[in-house]
């Protein structure tokens, strides 16, 4: 294993390896790839945070805990509310801001504020051929030159190893609240989430669960603001949705934030056995293509455009849907099953032809977890 | 501004060029008279001209696959053009380029208002995409102020800001696909109506890549239901540094408005004998618009007033209804126009740290002097995007290359700062030379690269977002 201490070690070690690097932050997400294993934890520590500014900059191997509890102090969050993937796939460790940035792991909140590279602002990292390379900056808007940020949040590793990341971040709302609508079909849910989400009451995370507590299903649409303002709103919310089911109203700043967190790591499934696939697609559509296959249990998210799917080991969900609007990620598998059906849903042809030819030109040596995305 | 000297070789081509466009294209789709090409001599950085070597305008994306793939074969420059409105030279064209303009594509394709997404083609105006979708009180957020002149083309390439962007985002937080035509003419679909990318994402890195990696023809945009109501409040201040500090602490207490706008007294003054809002003559104004339901919205001006009287304000107006919210908006809408009047202007979108606002200004008012040019400052205060507006007089000699170097000085102390060059408008061939000043030769390499791969030959908008030595092996290893 290699732990480079700083950004130039860093460089130093990717130039003079002739060996494939696996690039590891906390290691919790499941992303394993062979070669030498490349920990990116010892750049740590935030060097920026402003919060008048809703300006954060962080090294990439920086723990997401010390992050979110130095935004605690001020009141303030990493509003995309990044997903912690340990109780779901088993891993321990400590996860880390630049694997959070590397795989744009974002939670319920997506479907309202964005994804987390909606709040990247800026990126440093080491590319394959072991050059210091950066784009964007600290400041909220930023069009000079390429967006590289964008490229960088999602790629895994595959184009350089991130060290340093810049985040926009967020004020805490004073309030939250969820409505719960009980015990409906998931074409009724995906109804009730769109009514929800094309309300003027502004809600920010719209999921359901296909057997929620006593194995029922069960639907929630979170609303967060000013007091007077989130009481409104769920009063509307309450009656709109009200015609489609039984609704239940919860204040509880506990009980809601413990809701969310469900959502987010996909509680449903913990300690439960069976392959876990990850399906992104329209909203309107969730319910077709959840028709499409068995599954053990289902979480639906960002008001149906994100699906959680638990189903028996070895099955191939993407034989099942065909070409659709969307992808389908094998997110927990046997390492026979991943490498068999590959993790990342194969890309359209002119799509991939780019992003291969992206691939090559920023890790020649096809080095930086190897073969991870095609 | 330099500009690279045209290929001789390609301009000997234009009839064989003509002849092979009029395959492809209707004949009223392809303009070459000279009288005609000198309409796209120049977008709205208007003091850099240069009429193409022809025009085209194509309606289908199978049109624009057609002309991208016999340009690609003669090796001719193509400069993609949405509506002109680039304040950054962005489609100013070349004497041996190819204008292709997106402006007859602008249907609507598709709206899905259960998914929240429209789909238009991106010669679509900004305003009109909301236009569309308005009658079941839906909006697209991102509203930058030519917004009823720009084109959605325009708005992924220079990946458009506005006004209400501290809350809802620019073109990159709204776009969820887009249909590409590449330089050779195979047409791509990188994204769709789901919300994240299943590979790489392309989609990120098209927005903002200022018409340099495809031609994009049409757009799924992401549209969000209007909340139930929105009220300004205008504040007054004596000092910049007080308005500055306001701002802070107006976000740091965890409201989140969606717009912060501040101008300065000259522009304050300009904008009162333009259009005559009935604003307080003071140094420093903000007008802080918040959003959503009444209660939200009381809620929200209570916190926002008690903290901008503790910094004692020469006044504070909070509009009662909607002609009094208008009039607030009034000065501030208008502010541009009112620097018109006085003279021309150079208008600058560096981008800086909040906390930084104060210095800044300062600094500015300093350069102004020292140059002996008038400036006047009206920006996006909650984002740190700075507008100066610089005045001379483009009939003076030596008044314009005097205005370029103070905004070159003023580009330079926002980067100094910890900003950046261009927050919204891009680098076009304005900000192309000052690459170097923000980021290092390697990182601009890396940016080439995503050329090199999306468009080998360098002939989209070849001459743009890179310094002209840094890009000049590549663009002449293609001819």
């Amino acid at each position: 294993m290699m732990k480079p201490e700083t950004e130039a070690e860093l460089a130093e070690t990717i130039t003079a390896t002739e060996e494939p690097l696996w690039v590891k932050g906390g290691a919790t997400r499941g992303v394993v790839c062979r070669g030498t294993a490349l920990d990116t934890g010892a750049l740590a520590g935030v060097s920026l945070y402003e919060p008048d500014a809703l300006t954060l900059v962080a090294k990439a191997g920086t723990k997401v805990s010390q992050i979110e509890a130095l935004l605690a102090i001020e009141g303030q969050r990493l509003a995309f509310e990044p997903m912690d993937h340990r109780g779901l796939l088993g891993s321990s460790g400590d996860p880390s801001i630049g694997g959070v940035v590397a795989g744009n792991i974002s939670g319920p909140r997506r479907i309202q504020v964005g994804a987390c590279r909606d709040f990247l602002l800026g990126v440093r990292f080491v590319n394959g051929s072991g050059e210091i390379v950066k784009n964007g900056g600290r400041v909220m808007k930023n069009v000079t030159g390429y967006d590289l940020v964008k490229l960088m949040a999602g790629s895994f590793g595959t184009l350089g190893v991130l060290t340093e990341v810049s985040l926009k971040v967020m004020p805490k709302p004073e309030t939250q609240a969820t409505v719960l609508v009980h015990g409906l079909s998931i074409e009724k849910a995906q109804r009730a989430m769109s009514v929800a989400l094309t309300s003027p009451f502004d809600v920010t995370g719209a999921a359901h669960l296909s057997s929620g507590s006593a194995e029922k299903p069960v639907t929630m649409i979170r609303i967060e603001g000013f007091d007077a303002s989130v009481a409104y709103r769920a009063k509307q919310l309450s009656a709109v949705l009200g015609e489609m089911g039984p609704v239940t109203l919860e204040t509880d700043a506990a009980a809601v934030g413990a809701i969310w967190r469900g959502v987010r790591d996909v509680e449903a499934f913990h300690d439960k056995r069976g392959d876990v696939w990850r399906i992104s697609c329209k909203p309107s559509e969730a319910p077709l293509l959840a028709g499409k296959f068995e599954a053990d249990s289902l979480v639906f998210d960002w008001g149906g455009g994100l699906i959680w799917a638990l189903v028996e080991e070895g099955t191939d969900l993407r034989a099942k849907f065909g070409a659709f609007g969307g992808h389908a990620t094998l997110v927990r598998a046997s390492t026979e099953a991943v490498d068999l059906l590959g993790r990342f849903q194969p890309e359209p042809k002119g799509v991939a032809t780019l992003s291969r030819a992206l691939r090559q030109k920023f890790d020649p040596r096809g080095i930086l977890n190897a073969g991870l995305m095609g | 501004m330099e500009m690279p000297a045209p290929n001789l070789n390609v301009l000997s081509k234009k009839a064989e060029l003509i002849l092979r466009l009029s395959g492809v294209l209707p004949k009223d789709a392809l303009i070459h008279e000279e009288a005609e090409t000198r309409v796209y001599e120049c977008d709205a950085l208007s003091a850099y001209r240069c009429p193409p070597l022809l025009a085209v305008l194509p309606s289908t994306t199978e049109q624009v696959s057609g002309v991208l793939k016999i340009c690609n074969e003669l090796g001719v420059p193509i400069v993609p053009r949405g509506a002109g409105t680039s304040l950054a030279g962005g489609a100013l064209p070349t004497a041996d380029s190819v204008i292709l303009g997106v402006a007859r594509m602008n249907d609507v394709i598709e709206i899905d208002y259960d998914n929240r997404f429209v789909r238009v083609q991106s010669g679509r105006t900004n305003l009109s995409v909301t236009g569309a979708v308005e009658e079941r009180e839906f909006f697209y957020a991102p509203d930058p102020s030519s917004q009823l002149a720009c084109a959605i083309a325009g708005n992924i390439a220079m990946n458009s800001g506005g006004a209400h962007c501290l809350k809802y985002g620019v073109t990159t937080n709204n776009l969820l696909g887009v249909t590409m035509v590449m330089m050779d003419g195979e047409i791509v679909e990188i994204g769709g109506a789901h919300l994240d990318a299943a590979g790489l994402d392309l989609l990120g890195l098209v927005c903002g890549s200022e018409g340099q990696l495809g031609v994009v023809t049409e757009a799924t945009l992401r549209i969000l239901r209007k909340p139930e109501g929105a009220r300004p409040v205008l504040v007054g201040y004596d000092s910049n540094e007080v308005a500055g500090q306001c701002v802070s602490d107006i976000i740091k207490a965890g409201v989140l408005p969606v717009a912060i706008e501040f101008m300065d007294r000259p522009c304050i003054r300009a904008t009162e004998a333009f259009a005559k809002p009935g604003y307080p003559d003071c140094e420093a104004l903000l007008i802080i618009e918040v959003e959503g339901a009444e209660e939200e919205i009381e809620e929200q001006l209570a916190l926002i007033k008690e903290i901008a009287l503790r910094h004692n304000p020469v006044e504070l107006r909070e509009a009662k209804d909607a002609d009094q919210a208008a009039r607030i908006w009034l000065g501030r809408k208008s502010a541009f126009g009112a620097m018109g009047q006085i003279n021309d202007y150079m208008c600058l979108d560096g981008t800086i740290p909040v906390s930084q606002l104060p210095y800044v200004l300062r600094r500015i008012t300093e350069l102004s002097q020292e140059y002996g040019l008038a400036v006047g400052n009206v920006f996006h205060a909650g984002d740190g995007n700075m507008h100066p507006l610089i005045l001379y007089n483009a009939n003076t000699p030596g008044d314009l290359e005097k205005c370029e170097a103070m905004g070159a000085d003023i580009l330079r102390l926002c980067v100094e700062v910890g900003g950046c060059l261009t927050g919204e408008h891009g680098v076009g061939i304005e900000k192309r030379e000052l690459m170097l000043d923000q980021y290092e030769p390697v990182d601009l390499e890396a940016q080439m690269m995503v050329k090199d791969v999306f468009d080998p030959q360098w002939l989209l908008n070849p001459a743009k977002v890179f310094p002209l030595n840094a890009s000049a092996a590549r663009r002449s290893a293609a001819r």
